[in-house]
């Protein structure tokens, strides 16, 4: 580049690049992107300012649509446009609402979950890495160039599928993931440090689809989780559902088609917005099998036909709260997080139950994406010097399948990560040599009221009397909070070899598939890449270019300005277009019309710090 | 980054005893896992990746085994190659088991007649004769006797029981 980037006199140019680091908040409903810049989180938009990414998903006739674009067509394309996957991913049909089974048509089939679209069946995992390969765009075109390190946030109380499935989507987004990081956990990063708070808080997390509850000792900048519970099938979307139910019920609407159902949920979030705010709402609709509908929701009805829900936040709250061997004063304060924590009735419940203000001083949308940034900032290594550290736990317990089918627990819930712990099992019969485990997570004692995690098969144990054989099963919890199981015969030492099948999660070769997939688009995608970063150069080639015409056009005689500003005009016009090649020939040609500018701007430069050099000697 | 084959005091740097400073205790924990959590190691190689999740885990399980009175007791015993763990050893004085067992019939009635007071003063027994082995096990174990292992399942054994009344008392009051 022909212009010379100059610094001020003494003072040091910076050490080295930072690394692309970012945080991203993958939410049931809308999902956003964060960096840290010049030591501060900050959520980054997209070209039109929204920093709210709607995480819906169209699969168009000719492109796939992701954010408020696809869910402007929710209504009319009900079957292709995907809202809340979020409430699907690490799950199998049976696991799908009824909600879920009126929006979508799914694939009848075992294991993980399959929605059938124009652009074929396509699990959770898939339909989440193309928010995520959105919003790995919008921070490519922000940060000028491709992402180092990423941090993904997960509902606390996600099991080990949901989290797997999490980061199986990003790895398929193309997004190198350095953490999955518990969305309550990633709050109180953001809160703690903004605050310098000490002490015991608890964050109340209630979003689109998940609800959180995460008691958290901040002492010394560690950030210990005590305890923590929930609900991951709980957030604002039943809130939305049941407005819809109570607009049916009241109006004795008949069965919803597909369309309508999507249109009255659309207005029923409308309503329950508009009631954070003001004492009543009124619901307007045009139906398509009804026509217009006309009705007024106010805040006591909203507060009575909800009263089950916010109930239902309660329980986990005291069970963590028992868990961390705490009582309700023993709480220093309560940090509100999710859009749905802006309803006045949840609010209410939550000063209620713990007597006191909650905390709300961070944006409820916006705090755990700007706490996975600034974890990513120093995971990636671009602040050495933070000293903080982050103690979290798994939500769950973690046990394997025993005669009568019960579940033998092995890592109980609340376990600070990384956790390693091993049990020793033994053979049932005389002489066998295989052994089928099976992996659960939950904390009801039979394995029918529990969580699949995977299946796994031992071979290769040495055949010995019914008994004698020790192996020993070894649970390790990384600090994702993700589990690998591994074996070993104890009285021989042969390593057993295990086949794991996940129950709800996609194999490695699945993954591998769809990565070649993606390649497919590979080539469009590299192509738009190359372009985006073309793109960006050339801003910083104008920006600079302007910077210094501003500066020192004295510099220059009329003839080299003339020159100088053609070449400007030229790449302004060029950017705008999609077509890299010319692109980057204008840019040349700026950097070859500014080099004689540079050359002068560096001459000035250097005399003027000679000269206050001279002044400082004297 | 850790050795392994240190039991879980030498890991965090405190002598092989059972009295433990629970502050220093803190400390030296926060201070090991500043050094090997896997945050710190977030874009280094698989193997080192691996050593730092063995290594946060073991000062993880150092820790959750040291804070907690009875665990620390077994733990010592352990060293000796005595296995306390009530699990697989329950041998328990009849007289004992008899009081006990009378205390949580009694738990239940009081459960059932919602006399919280009952409830309480019963923890408080518990928890006081639970304090009184305590300091008789920390006693033993510095003297290397062998009564001592049953007197830890004995102890186990209280604490269990007061943990489960209050269980009991707040499944009523929250």
């Amino acid at each position: 580049m022909a212009l010379f980037q100059i610094c001020e006199p003494d003072v040091s140019p910076a050490p080295r690049a930072t690394r692309r680091a970012v945080g991203i908040d993958l939410g049931t409903t809308n999902s956003l992107i964060a960096t840290v810049r010049d030591g501060a989180a900050v959520v980054l938009p997209d070209a039109d300012g929204r920093v709210l990414l709607a995480s819906v998903v169209r699969y168009g006739e000719r492109e796939i649509e992701v954010g408020d674009g696809a869910l402007a067509h929710a209504a009319e394309d009900p079957h292709d446009t995907i809202a809340s996957v979020k409430r699907l991913m690490g799950r199998g049909l049976a696991d799908a609402t009824d909600a879920q089974r009126r929006a979508y048509r799914f694939v009848d089939a075992e294991g993980v979950v399959r929605i059938a679209t124009r652009a074929g069946a396509k699990t959770p995992v898939e339909v989440s890495a193309e928010i995520l390969k959105t919003l790995r765009v919008r921070a490519e075109a922000a940060l000028g160039g491709a992402i180092d390190g990423a941090v993904v946030t997960v509902p606390a109380y996600f099991d080990d599928s949901q989290r797997q499935a999490t980061k199986d989507a990003a790895t398929l987004a193309g997004l190198p993931v350095l953490r999955l990081l518990n969305e309550p956990t990633a709050a109180a990063i953001a809160y703690g440090l903004d605050n310098d708070a000490e002490g015991t808080y608890a964050v109340f997390d209630l979003g689109g689809g998940t609800f959180d509850i995460s008691i958290l000792r901040l002492s010394r900048g560690v950030f210990e989780v005590l305890a923590t519970n929930g609900d991951s099938a709980l957030g604002g979307d039943d809130f939305d559902h049941a407005i819809v139910d109570w607009i049916v019920a009241s109006s004795r609407l008949p069965a919803l088609s597909a369309a309508d159902a999507r249109r009255l949920l659309a207005k029923a979030r409308e309503a329950k917005e508009l009631l954070t705010q003001e004492a009543a709402a009124p619901i307007v609709a045009s139906l398509a099998d009804r026509g217009r509908l006309e009705i007024t929701l106010d805040a006591a009805t909203f507060d009575a036909i909800t009263r089950g829900l916010v109930e239902r936040t309660l329980a986990p709250v005291r069970q963590a709260l028992r868990d961390a061997k705490l009582s309700r004063s023993g709480i220093d304060g309560v940090v509100l997080v999710g859009g749905a924590t802006r309803m006045r009735q949840v609010r209410a419940a939550v000063a209620d139950f713990f007597g006191k203000a909650p905390l709300t001083d961070l944006d409820p949308d916006q705090v755990v994406a700007l706490g996975a940034a600034i974890q990513a900032n120093k995971l990636a290594g671009n602040r050495e010097s933070d000293d903080w550290l982050l103690l979290d736990v798994i939500p769950l317990s973690l046990g394997l399948e025993t005669m009568g089918g019960l579940v033998e627990k092995i890592v109980p819930r609340n376990s600070t990560i990384p956790v390693v712990r091993a049990q020793d099992f033994t053979t049932f019969r005389d002489g066998q040599t295989a052994m089928a485990l099976h992996v659960l997570q939950g904390e009801r004692e039979k394995v029918s009221d529990c969580r699949s995690l995977a299946r796994f098969e031992l071979r290769g144990i040495p055949p010995m009397a019914a008994g004698a054989a020790r192996i020993s099963v070894s649970f390790a919890v990384d600090a994702d909070g993700l589990l690998s199981v591994s074996a070993r015969e104890q009285t021989t030492g042969v390593e057993a070899s295990i086949t794991v099948k996940p129950s709800y999660g996609l194999t490695d070769a699945e993954i591998a598939r769809m990565l070649e997939e993606s390649f497919a688009h590979a080539a469009d995608d590299a192509a738009a890449r190359a372009l985006e970063e073309t793109r960006v150069d050339a801003q910083r080639m104008i920006a600079a270019t302007e910077s210094a015409l501003a500066h020192d056009a004295t510099l220059l005689d009329a003839r080299e300005r003339a020159m100088i500003d053609a070449a400007l005009a030229d790449v302004r016009r060029q950017i705008a277009r999609d077509d890299r090649d010319a692109l980057a020939a204008t840019v040349r040609a700026l950097n070859a019309a500014t080099e004689g500018f540079a050359a002068k701007r560096m001459d000035r430069s250097v005399s003027r710090a000679l000269a206050g050099k001279r002044v400082d000697a004297l | 980054m850790i050795d392994f084959s240190r039991n879980h005091f030498e890991i965090l740097g405190l002598r092989t005893e059972y009295r433990v400073d629970v502050d220093a205790l803190e400390r030296a924990y926060r201070e090991l896992q500043r050094n090997v959590h896997p945050d710190r190691f977030a874009r280094a190689d698989d193997a080192r990746k691996r050593l730092a999740l063995q290594a946060s885990a073991r000062a993880n399980e150092a820790y959750r085994t040291l804070r907690d009175p009875v665990a620390r007791a077994e733990y010592l015993l352990s060293l000796r190659g005595i296995d306390a763990n009530a699990q697989t050893d329950t041998r328990l004085p009849v007289a004992f088991l008899t009081c006990q067992l009378e205390r949580r019939e009694a738990a239940e009635e009081a459960h059932d007649a919602r006399d919280d007071a009952t409830l309480a003063a019963l923890v408080d027994d518990v928890r006081r004769e639970a304090a009184a082995l305590e300091d008789d096990v920390a006693r033993l174990l510095d003297a290397d006797d062998p009564v001592v292992a049953m007197r830890v399942r004995e102890w186990r054994f209280l604490v269990k029981l007061a943990d489960d009344v209050e269980a009991l008392r707040a499944s009523r009051a929250l």
